[in-house]
């Protein structure tokens, strides 16, 4: 199996899902334990957990045991990467479809005027 | 509302993403705008860029090369190896940087596109698959454009989340 896993697949995994989505957004403020990230959530704490074991998985949340208390934080570098690329495509395409709009408006209005 | 007429996936399973949107004009003439290069050169470089095409042959084994522009004058040049046509339902093509001579930047994969045009009342819906061939090649290119110092700061990332909602 591929242990040095690099890519960016289980990334768009990891953030296919809302709770997940959730989770690091609550991480983008600061590190918390896995009983704190689960709290909003009407969700038995091993499901919550394999939630946060696929965010691990991604590499976009490293955990660490205190005590008692499993700490969360975001990998902020991974994440910045994936957030890059796919607001960079998307405002691409938007601000492209956006143009061509114009245009479109412009070809069909000269159409009738002439 | 935002998102009614726009639609941006990517495919965790095949490195891909499908890009969907509606126009407010016939099949016809949105056809006409991705595939004539002087109406291509008015849209197709995202703002503040332009677009300019040095060559278009529009047919299957031809291609269209161009470059984007930014403000300052770098250009950033492009090849779209056109495989299949079917006017105007239509297009395969592989997308691969270039240099302004037309040649493929060694190394870097191309990627294959699937793009398709379809009657909604008197609208049109274009529909753009862009596939890359494997993990690391879509690795790579993510990698290009992460050193040519696409900014990435996590202020951004509510706007992603929300866009992934």
């Amino acid at each position: 199996m591929d242990n040095y896993q690099t890519s960016l697949d289980p990334v768009f995994h990891a953030l296919s899902d809302a709770t997940r989505r959730a989770v690091v957004q609550r991480l983008t403020q600061g590190e918390a334990s896995v009983s704190q990230l689960a709290e909003p959530f009407d969700m038995a704490l091993p499901s919550f957990m394999k939630h946060i074991q696929v965010l691990e998985g991604a590499g976009l949340v490293t955990t660490q045991k205190q005590g008692r208390v499993r700490q969360c934080r975001l990998e902020a570098e991974r994440l910045a990467a994936v957030e890059a690329w796919f607001s960079e495509q998307r405002r691409t395409w938007q601000s492209r479809f956006e143009q061509l709009d114009s245009l479109l408006t412009q070809l069909q209005s000269g159409d009738r005027d002439d | 509302m935002t998102n009614a007429h726009f639609e941006f996936v990517a495919d965790t399973e095949n490195n891909s993403m499908t890009v969907r949107r509606l126009f407010a004009a016939p099949r016809q003439l949105v056809w006409d705008c991705y595939t004539k290069p002087e109406l291509l050169d008015r849209w197709y470089a995202p703002k503040p860029l332009t677009a300019k095409t040095k060559t278009m042959d529009f047919r299957p084994g031809g291609h269209w090369h161009f470059a984007m522009i930014t403000p300052d004058g770098q250009e950033y040049w492009s090849r779209l190896d056109y495989q299949t046509i079917s006017p105007i339902d239509g297009y395969t093509g592989l997308d691969g940087f270039s240099d302004a001579d037309g040649g493929l930047v060694e190394g870097m994969p191309q990627s294959q596109q699937e793009v398709s045009f379809l009657d909604e009342g008197q609208h049109t819906r274009v529909v753009s698959q862009v596939q890359y061939g494997s993990r690391e090649a879509l690795q790579q290119v993510i990698d290009m454009g992460v050193e040519a110092g696409i900014a990435s700061t996590l202020d951004r990332l509510d706007a992603l989340l929300a866009e992934l909602a």
